[in-house]
């Protein structure tokens, strides 16, 4: 490792030294990968922090974007938070870089050859799988050093390969713990779904102590192949201290399905990237994201809806609620390529204000270059209605239980589209217990 | 087309004839030679700005503020990171940045020149029209070559005149609002404007003094590499009405020309202002345009925005709504054909409670024309009980057609509420298809359904306006189909 660059200057942390380190203790992974990961570290050192002139970081808080004095932990740790539990096919924990539950998939499916592994592991047994479809499609939406830097240190993750035709019918969990503080977590998440495979994945990320200081930065390839039908579920519950990217790139192909739905929760400052690609003719994805911003925390989410080819459709829906001094940012784009006829896409934003100290930008765009197209976006922001709070009241629910009803409410439109009504059960849960803190 | 070497003669080209509307698709494209008597060269530099400072003997204050905004114009970068890059194309030092006939604005008909006049016939306006129109104040190049105040409006206490005049008889009206609604460094262009500008409007209403017929400006560019920067000051003062009305034509040359104009609104308290566009430059023309309004307590005022021509139209007119209960509105019409990209939109800045905007923009693409939406909704923090409400719609005719739209709406605290929508779609195949069947051909089913798409917004347009938006829209959709 005596070629590596030595041109980070962070006195501590994820340093040249430390990156070495990390390269060492993984000699026995394929050459590739680790190729990828210097690459990754070099055009890490490369790119320079967002601007005030780079529009994808329009309305960001970029003072906050400090990654200096952040250490890989070492040791997983005893404090695995409890999530709200449900029927699944199959579990991985992580805690602090390390593998400290794991259910195994039923043996049914493992014998009809799907996989899932920790990346480690999958790398070691399925590393061509994984080179295939490892960033195959960027999500290029502005958090490329982020990026860099998920590759280049990322040692968890799961990866969820399902062949052709097979279906898993309850959903599979990752879950991902941070504890200690100053602590750095660099999750990359895989799954590839094989022609009419079927699949639900639920990733938590969570942090152990509530107001210790983190870093993360995670980033998903998800693949649906024709006919395919993926569900992904992000829940994202880190530390009021962490600063969260999240960059996600979803590949939809031809007459594939893919529903991907982020609730949002922790975090001081967190931005969450999703780029869907609509690859061949009938597929179609759904974007959803719920968001409960309290406190001072800012909430920033920026999408990306390519249309490449002709017949898709998109429909994405991103709710937020505000509370306190609260912030997000919605930047959402819908691109019709020129060959993407037939194409219909559709984009909202609605924003929920609770507070007359919340900020809310919404930042709807639109680039349609074919014409015989339908395509439309909504943007609002506005409180709780008074007529509907009226008429709860009027029905003698106390007004701080009418909102209440009426936050969730506004939710509910979003947590129906999953099928799984346990999964919605376990996700409201979630929701309740931001809202109630 | 006509070939355009050879417009240089006075000789006008062959009239061709419209077969759908009867109009004549070489308005605009023709030039009449004219003696150039005071011309700053091209290019721009601290000389060039002193120069026109002198022709029109202004006070040193004023040299000063232009001096300051060229150190400011040169200092700024182009705002490629967000705008097209087709802003790189501008050669500034290929530009003339000032010229005029050296004569003061007329005040009769009779004083104007022949050739000048000429040329506003070509326009298409009829001497008896104009005589008719209330202060029609005719811009020739830089420098106002006919103005004519309406006595009624003049007996009303209306003051009309070009800037360059405003700033001599009324310095300290000016004065106390030039600058203020749009300052220097807003943006490249008004930067630009603030250093080089001459001509355009200055308007004052008294108070309660409501005008009753619009006041009207004809714009055109009549030199090769020339720039245009119009100053437009429009001041409504306490209760006040005025309708302002703008059209522009432009003769099509082969190399690229710059209009970048500043246009001012001030609506102090219940004052209603209706400031009316019909941009239709001629293809090679940069058309970077700064507007913005203030609205006091209860005052109104209406941008309403038609951008037909140009290469790169950037123009968002905005609304300072700056006391309670202010209303904002922005009417924009675009239209984008091949080589044009029209990229538009509105900004709302509330200010105040209870302020009010609304925007609606609707677009039309052809061919391989552009047309983006771009807007700005903010409203701050603790302000209650404001609204926007923000319409987008985009038609695209043919399959190689773009459109784009970036609207950024913040909004801050829970007593305020804003809605914005925007949708892409082509015209019906069922809807052209009926009308074939009644006898239309497909072009004139074409400009039938685009017409039908911005009918409600070509409406609000004052009668003449509407209707020669109807022809200008039968003319794009010419070819279009097919």
């Amino acid at each position: 490792m005596s070629a590596l660059p030595n041109t980070t200057d962070l006195s501590i942390g994820l340093n040249a030294e430390r990156f070495a380190t990390h390269m060492g203790q993984r000699a026995a992974l394929p050459d590739w990968w680790l190729e990828s990961k210097k690459e990754a570290w070099n055009q890490f050192n490369a790119l320079p922090l967002p601007t005030r002139s780079d529009e994808r970081w329009r309305f960001s808080n970029l003072k906050g974007l400090d990654i200096e004095g952040y250490l890989l932990p070492e040791e997983a740790s005893i404090h695995v938070p409890q999530l709200p539990d449900f029927a699944h096919a199959a579990e991985i924990t992580f805690s602090n870089r390390q593998v400290v539950g794991r259910q195994t998939l039923p043996p049914e499916l493992i014998e009809k050859g799907v996989v899932f592994a920790p990346l480690n592991e999958a790398l070691r047994d399925h590393g061509a799988v994984i080179r295939k479809y490892f960033q195959k499609y960027p999500a290029n939406l502005g958090s490329e050093k982020f990026v860099a830097l998920n590759t280049a240190f990322t040692a968890t993750g799961a990866v969820l390969y399902v062949p052709k035709g097979v279906e898993i019918n309850s959903p599979v969990i990752v879950q991902h713990t941070l504890s200690g503080d100053h602590k750095a977590a660099f999750p990359h998440t895989l799954v590839i779904l094989e022609d009419s495979a079927k699949a639900t994945l639920v990733e938590y990320f969570v942090s152990a102590v509530s107001d210790e200081v983190h870093l993360v930065s995670g980033v998903n390839d998800l693949h649906a192949a024709p006919g395919a039908q993926l569900t992904y579920v992000g829940v994202q519950n880190w530390s009021r201290r962490t600063l969260a990217f999240q960059t996600n790139s979803i590949a939809v192909e031809r007459d594939a399905r893919v529903l991907s739905l982020n609730l949002h929760l922790g975090g001081n400052q967190t931005r969450h990237e999703s780029h869907s690609r609509l690859l061949g003719s009938g597929a179609h994805c759904e974007m959803l994201a719920l968001t409960v911003a309290s406190g001072d925390h800012e909430f920033d989410q920026r999408t990306l809806q390519t249309h490449v080819a002709p017949n898709t459709s998109s429909n994405l829906l991103y709710k937020n609620a505000l509370l306190d001094q609260a912030k997000t940012i919605f930047s959402g784009l819908i691109v019709v390529e020129p060959d993407a006829q037939k194409t219909d896409a559709y984009q909202s934003n609605r924003n929920l204000m609770l507070s007359d100290d919340a900020a809310a930008d919404s930042l709807p765009g639109l680039e349609i270059e074919a014409n015989d197209v339908r395509c439309s976006h909504g943007a609002t922001s506005s409180r709780i209605d008074a007529d509907q709070l009226y008429y709860l009241q009027s029905r003698g629910i106390p007004a701080a239980q009418a909102n209440e009803l009426l936050i969730f409410g506004f939710f509910e439109e979003v947590l129906n589209k999953l099928e799984d009504q346990k999964l919605h059960a376990a996700l409201s849960t979630l929701i309740q217990s931001k809202i109630k803190t | 087309m006509a070939d355009l070497t050879d417009t240089h003669t006075l000789e006008a080209p062959a009239e061709t004839v419209n077969p759908v509307s009867g109009i004549d698709q070489t308005r605009g494209d023709f030039q009449y030679k004219v003696d150039y008597a005071f011309d700053a060269g091209t290019g721009l530099n601290e000389d060039t700005v002193r120069y026109i400072s002198n022709v029109k003997k202004e006070a040193p204050w004023l040299l000063d503020f232009r001096l300051k905004a060229l150190k400011k114009f040169e200092s700024m970068p182009m705002p490629t990171h967000w705008a097209t890059k087709d802003l790189e194309n501008i050669n500034f030092g290929k530009i003339r940045y000032y010229l005029s006939q050296g004569q003061k604005p007329k005040r009769t008909w009779d004083e104007v020149p022949d050739d000048i006049k000429k040329t506003f016939e070509r326009l298409g306006i009829p001497e008896q029209e104009r005589k008719f129109l209330a202060g029609v104040e005719a811009q020739f190049d830089s420098e106002a070559a006919y103005s004519n105040i309406k006595e009624i409006v003049a007996k009303q206490g209306v003051i009309f005149v070009n800037s360059t005049e405003g700033l001599r008889e009324h310095p300290e009206l000016f004065k106390k609002f030039f600058g203020k609604v749009i300052p220097t460094g807003d943006n490249k262009f008004s930067a630009l404007n603030s250093a080089v500008f001459s001509g355009g409007s200055f308007i004052y209403v008294p108070k309660g003094v409501k005008v009753a017929q619009p006041l009207q400006a004809y714009f055109r560019i009549n030199a090769e590499n020339f720039g245009q920067f119009e100053r437009t000051l429009i001041i409504a003062d306490e209760g006040a009405e005025v309708t302002y009305m703008e059209g522009c034509t432009a003769p099509k040359f082969s190399t690229s020309t710059l209009h970048s104009a500043v246009v001012e609104l001030v609506a102090l308290k219940g004052a209603k202002i209706q400031y009316i566009t019909v941009q239709n430059w001629a293809n090679n023309v940069f058309n970077l345009v700064t507007k913005r309004a203030i609205a006091h307590e209860d005052a109104e005022v209406k941008w309403i925005d038609c951008n037909i021509g140009s290469r790169l139209t950037m123009k968002y007119p905005g609304v300072v709504l700056k006391g309670e209960r202010a209303r904002g509105e922005v009417i924009s019409i675009a239209l984008a054909n091949d080589g044009q990209h029209q990229d538009t939109g509105a900004k709302m800045i509330h200010a105040a409670n209870n302020t009010t905007s609304n925007v609606v923009s609707k677009s039309i693409s052809v061919g391989q024309g552009r047309s983006t939406y771009r807007g700005m909704v903010h409203i701050p923090k603790h302000l209650k009980g404001c609204k926007n409400n923000t319409e987008c719609d985009a038609l695209l005719i043919n399959s190689n057609s773009r459109t784009d739209t970036y609207p950024a709406i913040t909004v801050r605290g829970d007593k305020n509420s804003t809605q914005h929508e925007a949708s892409v779609s082509k015209v019906s195949e069922e809807l052209i298809f009926y009308m074939q069947q009644r006898g239309l051909t497909e072009a004139q089913a074409m400009s039938l359904s685009v017409n039908g798409f911005i009918n409600d917004l070509a409406s609000q347009f004052p009668m003449e306006y509407s209707v020669e938006l109807k022809r200008l829209i039968d003319l794009e959709m010419e070819g279009s189909v097919g």
